[in-house]
């Protein structure tokens, strides 16, 4: 590490060089070139120091703003809209607008919170164990509640005692996963999201 | 259409949607038609700021939509107003219906065909004359007396009179339907003063043709009605008549709430729909897949390929184990006996009979009708996992919630187990979106979710692992289907998530020989030779490396403006559903102002400025050869642009697909402070209700409840509100929730801006903030005064804005055609004061 130590002629010199006021005298326009100086030279935009870019659909309505996303060491630094959208064109709506605030909300969830059956409070819980405890519910409930004919011999091979709810905000991919698993997989009928409700 | 074709627009009708506030970026392009020229309508109950930026704004009473719309329908016809050379070839307006047909003018406000025991309608009256119209949708297919008669239009077109005089033609019927729609009478119903209602439906007429086009922008203002179906109909008729279909500028375009609530229609987390509307099997109606492909085939037009979609389908999700010999796979499919949708649900939970439940992106007990009977039902469930980023209230309402708040229950007498497991968001997971224009948009993975986040992929796809393994050794038939189930997805990293492009590889389809990804759904058979998770999106990864979901190339302004470089559109990446009607039935475009798509005579092929929506050399001039039975698009002529229609044409009259009549009637909404002044029928009669404790409904112009009250968004928040209450920004904008309060009411109750004040119906009550304001007018309903109030519906108990939850006030009851609820138009009482469970002490 280096320690500055200039003479005071050299902390004059670079003064001078750095001060806008003589080169603005001079007729150098004072929102440019007279603006100039050692520290606004070093100055970049924020959106240089990411290491990532992705682009990005906002989260949302419907109407499919694209948005290019900013990240630093796995951290998101800048939401904005991708000017190349047809769509939007670059602009952001004030929810839209708000992704960041979204994805790095310090009240986002981390961890698995439990309740078990008549508590009062949460318990955090290990991801690796809700899982496996989720699976094995799952499976008790289907087996518990599996049908595979009605009391007239009709044939439906499915279970009403399971539900799932939600979709609306997920990718295709994601429903299609839910639809072929819960209903293709398990034979769930009761699948449901918000285009309803 | 897309959203960006508006600016074509030469008028605009919105309606139902508060789009400046609720869709800011769409109508942007509403804003450049403005200074195009283009008429900016705007019909609803508030003012707000859409229709601040309107050229005429209309006031309505809520639920009154489709008295002004067949208002308009009445005003195109008596007045020869429509747009004669594309209505009559184009759409159904000419072909004769059955004898027997009644509608509800001459049948005390119902359509011929009610069975009052089964409360549904019988639909062999609604059908073209001696024939049955088939539809591709097993739940709204029709039942008829002989179903044989579907294969009639393979025989023969259906009868018609071009010269329109025949009584039971289309034409003559509709007459009939609308002629009571005066303006005087859409006066008395919906508020609406005539003039301001002569000027629209003029500024609609003026604006149709071969050089002009108008669009149709609605939202939830629609869809949330016992009614919510026909009123759509009501404006697609209005815009039938118009010729504004399948043209730039034209069409209706649904503003929809969620980043991918288009796609999870489409792909659907639906009970009774397969991807890409197929139907979920029924018990009753489809024991094999034999009968499920005899049923659900419609023999003619586009939907007779049908069977290659649905086998395509069983492939994909059984794989090797979906055999000819197995029906492919068929019985494993889960068949349903009913409504599955969510308010049985709830009605399930209640009574024991749901006893867990997956609750993944969605916060029910905001969202959800009569929030206390959902919290209800949670608290009935043996197991709940609900996934989000943000702590929800449907994953607190057994601490936090209205149960507990009213001391109806303690968080001890629950005994419901409870995960909440933290969801990763867009930018932490990569995948597709569909937005409101059908466009298939990837989203990239740029960071990884916050602790044990994880994506809804990643989660189902370990949650079907670890079943798999649990059922591995099982023997039982019943357990085949999640044995045999493919889920063989690459997996990334160390969290092993799935590969999301696999997944909408598998969605566009391959070859089941060499896995070779397959170009279209062209590409599908029905002999097992092709897997396809998806045929409507089949084409938006043709080949290995080559998503178009990712493609972002937009036109420069040298391009044509539709923008088929920017991701992918399904069906074929078209912007422009039926876009054969933007050309004449010569082939020829309607102008040049006008033009879309045109019959290239030299090439033999159709060409412009979209992707086709046709046989791409199907010739204008092409006719049936009705010697001999006919099938498929064969059966369609060269000049019927509407290739998912039996018949090629716009159905004005809908002999099939829905449940409440084959037209649009008003009924009013099931509670409102109005007599139905058109017919003895009140409400729709045919809307699903739901007889429960905790759901009583008010009585017709009930004096308890005798305010009219409709709900809605802000701008600052989103939907049930986890991703904007909880985000400093967006809460600080809407800090709390509030109801606006037309002033000559707030006089009359004493009530001022900033009261606290207590809205209440039969199922609850809740507090809130009152804004006095004139966005609301008195209207004035067959000679009385009508007050109405609003209340945004998104707030509740979680995150830094908050307040009661709105739809504590409403009821359960919905549209017979799609279980839509009716949260846009009901009835309340209002009063000055605050509510004893929260502030012990204060005025009740």
């Amino acid at each position: 590490m280096t320690i500055n130590r200039r003479t005071p002629g050299k902390r004059i010199a670079s003064f001078v060089r750095d001060w806008s006021l003589p080169r603005q005298l001079a007729g150098e326009p004072s929102k440019s070139t007279a603006a100039k100086s050692t520290t606004s030279e070093k100055l970049q935009p924020r959106l240089k120091l990411a290491d990532k870019v992705g682009t990005s659909i906002c989260p949302y309505c419907a109407v499919g703003c694209a948005q290019l996303i900013y990240a630093r060491n796995g951290k998101v630094i800048h939401v904005e809209g991708d000017p190349r959208s047809p769509v939007n064109g670059g602009r952001l709506c004030p929810k839209g607008a708000a992704t960041m605030g979204l994805l790095n909300n310090p009240e986002r969830l981390t961890t698995v919170k439990y309740r078990r059956p008549h508590a009062t409070d949460w318990e955090e819980v290990p991801l690796d164990w809700a899982m496996e405890r989720i699976a094995r519910l799952t499976k008790q409930t289907r087996d518990e509640t599996f049908v595979e004919k009605l009391a007239d011999g009709t044939v439906v091979n499915h279970t009403l005692g399971i539900g799932v709810l939600g979709g609306a905000t997920l990718d295709n991919e994601e429903n299609y996963l839910m639809k072929k698993v819960f209903g293709g997989g398990l034979g769930v009928v009761a699948i449901e999201n918000q285009a309803r409700p | 259409m897309s959203q960006w074709d508006l600016v074509n627009s030469d008028v605009i009708l919105v309606m139902g949607s508060n789009m400046a506030e609720n869709h800011p970026i769409a109508f942007r392009f509403v804003v450049e038609a403005k200074q195009r020229g283009a008429t900016i309508i705007h019909v609803d109950p508030r003012f707000t700021r859409t229709s601040a930026l309107a050229d005429i704004y209309a006031p309505i009473r809520s639920g009154t939509d489709i008295a002004f719309l067949g208002g308009i329908v009445r005003y195109l016809l008596e007045n020869d107003l429509w747009f004669r050379e594309y209505a009559l070839p184009y759409t159904n307006l000419s072909t004769i219906i059955e004898d027997g047909f009644q509608a509800p003018e001459e049948f005390d406000g119902l359509f011929s065909g009610w069975d009052e025991e089964k409360h549904s309608y019988k639909m062999d009256s609604w059908q073209y004359e001696g024939m049955v119209v088939p539809t591709a949708n097993a739940d709204h297919s029709v039942e008829v007396s002989d179903p044989e008669k579907k294969h009639e239009m393979t025989k023969r077109p259906p009868r018609r009179d071009e010269t329109l005089q025949d009584p039971n033609c289309v034409y003559q019927i509709m007459r009939r339907r609308f002629a009571a729609y005066t303006p005087e009478m859409v006066e008395r119903v919906t508020g609406c003063p005539k003039e301001s209602f002569v000027k629209i439906a003029e500024a609609m007429a003026k604006n149709s043709g071969r050089e002009r086009t108008g669009a149709v922008c609605y939202a939830l203002g629609w869809t949330h009605h016992t009614t919510g179906s026909q009123m759509i109909r009501a404006a697609t008729i209005m815009q039938g008549l118009l010729g504004n279909m399948g043209r730039p500028g034209g069409g209706v375009l649904a503003l929809r709430g969620h980043c991918s609530i288009q796609g999870s229609t489409d792909i659907p987390t639906l009970y009774e729909m397969l991807p890409t509307y197929l139907a979920q099997p029924k018990a009753a109606k489809h024991p094999t897949l034999e009968t499920y492909l005899e049923e659900e085939t419609v023999p003619t037009g586009w939907w007779t390929n049908l069977p290659k979609y649905m086998v395509s389908l069983l492939k994909a999700w059984y794989g090797e184990h979906a055999t000819k010999e197995n029906e492919f796979g068929y019985q494993w499919l889960p068949k349903i006996v009913g409504d599955h949708s969510q308010f049985p649900m709830t009605f399930a939970m209640t009574d024991g009979f749901m006893r867990g439940m997956f609750v993944i992106g969605q916060n029910t007990v905001v969202g959800g009708m009569n929030a206390k009977l959902v919290q209800k039902g949670l608290a009935g469930l043996d197991w709940l996992v609900v996934r989000d980023s943000h702590e929800v209230e449907t994953a607190t309402f057994w601490k936090k919630g209205t149960l507990i708040s009213e001391g109806e229950m303690k968080p001890e007498d629950i005994a419901t187990e409870i995960f909440l497991m933290p969801a990763s968001l867009p930018g932490e997971k990569a995948g597709t979106f569909t937005n409101t224009q059908r466009l298939v948009q990837w989203h990239d993975k740029v960071v990884d979710g916050p602790g044990d986040s994880r994506s809804d992929l990643s989660f189902v796809f370990h949650l079907a692992r670890r079943l798999k393994e649990l059922y591995a050794e099982s023997t039982e038939k019943r357990d085949e289907p999640i044995r045999k189930l493919t889920l063989d997805y690459p997996v990334i990293g160390p969290l092993e998530d799935p590969d999301s492009e696999a997944v909408l590889q598998e969605i566009n389809g391959y070859t089941t020989a060499d896995r070779k990804l397959v170009s279209g759904f062209k590409a599908l058979k029905d002999d097992g030779s092709t897997a396809c998770g998806g045929w409507a999106y089949s084409g938006l990864f043709p080949e290995e490396g080559k998503n178009l979901t990712r493609s972002r190339k937009a036109d420069g302004p040298d391009g044509n403006g539709a923008h088929h470089g920017w991701a992918f559109a399904w069906p074929s990446n078209r912007r422009t559903l039926y876009n054969r009607a933007s050309a004449d039935p010569e082939g020829k475009p309607w102008s040049e102002r006008k033009k879309m798509i045109w019959w290239d005579e030299a090439e033999g092929k159709w060409t412009g400025l979209d992707i086709p929506d046709y046989v791409e050399d199907k010739a204008p001039g092409y006719r049936p050869d009705w010697s001999k039975e006919q099938t498929g698009m064969d059966a369609i002529s060269g000049s019927d642009p509407f290739i998912m229609m039996p018949d090629g044409r716009m159905a004005l009259f809908t002999p099939a697909g829905l449940k409440d009549g084959p037209l649009p009637a008003h009924y009013e909404p099931v509670e409102t402070p109005a007599k139905n002044a058109f017919y003895k029928a009140q409400s729709n009669p045919a809307a699903k209700r739901f007889h429960r404790k905790g759901n009583a409904l008010h009585e017709v112009a009930d004096k308890q409840y005798p305010y009219a009250l409709t709900t809605y968004r802000l701008t600052e928040h989103h939907t049930a509100g986890a991703p904007t209450r909880g985000v400093p920004t967006t809460a600080e904008l809407q800090p709390e929730s509030f109801a606006e309060i037309p002033p000559e009411l707030a006089e009359k109750l004493g009530v001022r801006t900033l009261d606290w004040v207590v809205l209440s119906t039969k199922r609850g009550e809740v507090e809130t903030r009152a804004m006095v304001t004139e966005r609301l007018r008195p209207l004035t309903i067959d000679g009385s005064t009508v007050y109405e109030i609003g209340m945004p519906w998104h707030f509740g108990w979680a995150g830094y804005a908050t307040g009661d939850i709105a739809n504590i006030l409403t009821s359960i009851v919905a549209d017979p055609n799609v279980s839509m609820h009716e949260a846009k138009a009901l009835t309340c009482n209002l009063r000055k004061g605050r509510l004893r469970r929260h502030h012990e002490g204060v005025e009740a």
